[in-house]
């Protein structure tokens, strides 16, 4: 139940975001970030984005 | 990866005891089982499972308010896993089977969009804090929920209370440490990794977790770094504290535990379908509220036996035929053990 995956903010529009998550995009609500811009990767769960990571730690599948 | 299952078994040989490590969130569960890591484990390190699966977790007594609620024709919505959970006056499902207005949501904007249709839609929100702030929100937005939401730390304190089962260490969950943050963790004296997802978030969490054993350490390591700050995500826990309460939270194979159920505030209590719908609850009869006939989901939930050991396992209780939670969530320990385990 606690799935969540990381994406990159595409755009921004108000509480949602388009994120992509490797090439599947979908809206994305971003109030839990609210410090979350455009290019920024976040960790999503059912649908909202819970943590903002930066690029190296999101493509950095390993640790 | 090779590299870490050496190290693993380097450090297995040093220490020379049997070790206990539990895994307590569902999605490492899962993890586990699909990348074969027990198989892959030294023969003295045992990897365990314990209360990490929200579903399984719930109490017959929830289950059969929540469907008690749908067969008195109010409209119910809930995470997909939790429709064929059976109780006493059957699952959400076979509600839905006989007329009940039933629907499974993957998020709650999707409860939100239903409640547009049926005004008085109940959300059977369960989850823990990773879930919680969603319900949260959605409840400000003015979802009325039956809320079964449930702060995970307290299942991990009760489960070293209770001392049944030996445990020297913890592998953490990740995403719960996302919204709580990691210092909560250093309460429990016990060597503690917080995971993440991956084959190798995992296997290196094993290794810095006999590593401590080894030094006779017990702190809190965060394996998780691109996710896990100390502080958590403070506007989630901002979202849930307004709108929740912690009090007594009921536990499948637990029982009641203090503090640890996420309670609708006075403030939004027109929002809480236990106070909106107390007539119909108050008139259930939840004497026969007990678990299924042999089914053993209450000390699987606490890591003291394996799905092999119940009677019901693949012979009566199947992903097909669940009689359990356990086998009804796709996370739960006879679901994954059925799935993946020959």
């Amino acid at each position: 139940m606690c799935l969540a995956f990381p994406g990159k903010i595409i755009s921004i529009n108000g509480d949602f975001a388009m994120v992509d998550f490797n090439g599947i995009k979908k809206e994305v609500n971003i109030l839990l970030t609210p410090d979350a811009k455009k290019r920024d990767y976040v960790i999503v769960h059912t649908g909202f984005a819970i943590q903002k990571m930066n690029k190296k730690e999101a493509k950095d599948k390993r640790f | 990866m090779e590299n870490i299952i050496k190290k693993i078994n380097e450090i297995a040989g040093k220490i020379r005891r049997d070790i206990f490590l539990m895994e307590v969130c569902g999605t490492h569960t899962q993890a586990v089982a699909k990348y074969g890591l027990k198989e892959l484990m030294p023969k003295n390190i045992n990897l365990t499972t314990g209360p990490g699966c929200p579903v399984c977790v719930t109490s017959q007594e929830d289950i059969d308010a929540i469907v008690n609620l749908a067969l008195a024709d109010i409209p119910v919505a809930t995470y997909g896993d939790m429709m064929r959970v059976p109780g006493y006056y059957g699952s959400l499902d076979q509600a839905r089977e006989k007329g009940a207005k039933v629907f499974a949501v993957y998020s709650i904007e999707e409860a939100l969009n239903i409640q547009k249709k049926y005004s008085d839609l109940v959300f059977f929100g369960l989850g823990f804090e990773t879930t919680t702030p969603m319900t949260a929100y959605a409840i400000k937005k003015g979802l009325t929920v039956y809320s079964i939401h449930k702060s995970f730390l307290p299942a991990m304190q009760a489960l070293l209370k209770i001392g049944e089962l030996k445990i020297d260490g913890y592998i953490c969950p990740g995403h719960i440490a996302t919204i709580i943050g990691s210092k909560p963790f250093k309460s429990m004296k016990v060597p503690q990794v917080i995971a993440g997802f991956e084959a190798e978030d995992i296997l290196l969490a094993i290794f810095m977790l006999l590593k401590q054993i080894l030094n006779n350490q017990a702190v809190v390591e965060n394996e998780y770094l691109r996710s896990v700050r100390e502080q958590g995500n403070q506007k989630a826990m901002q979202e849930i504290f307004d709108v929740f309460d912690l009090g007594d939270g009921n536990w499948r194979g637990f029982g009641i535990i203090p503090k640890s159920g996420f309670k609708i505030k006075k403030l939004y209590q027109k929002f809480d379908a236990k106070i909106k719908y107390k007539k119909i609850l108050d008139q259930i009869d939840f004497s026969f509220s007990q678990k299924p006939t042999n089914c053993i989901c209450h000390e699987i939930i606490r890591g003291l036996k394996t799905p092999k050991q119940c009677p019901l396992f693949k012979k009566i209780c199947a992903p097909e035929n669940p009689i359990g939670p356990c086998m009804v969530s796709i996370e739960g320990a006879c679901n994954v053990f059925a799935r993946y385990v020959k």
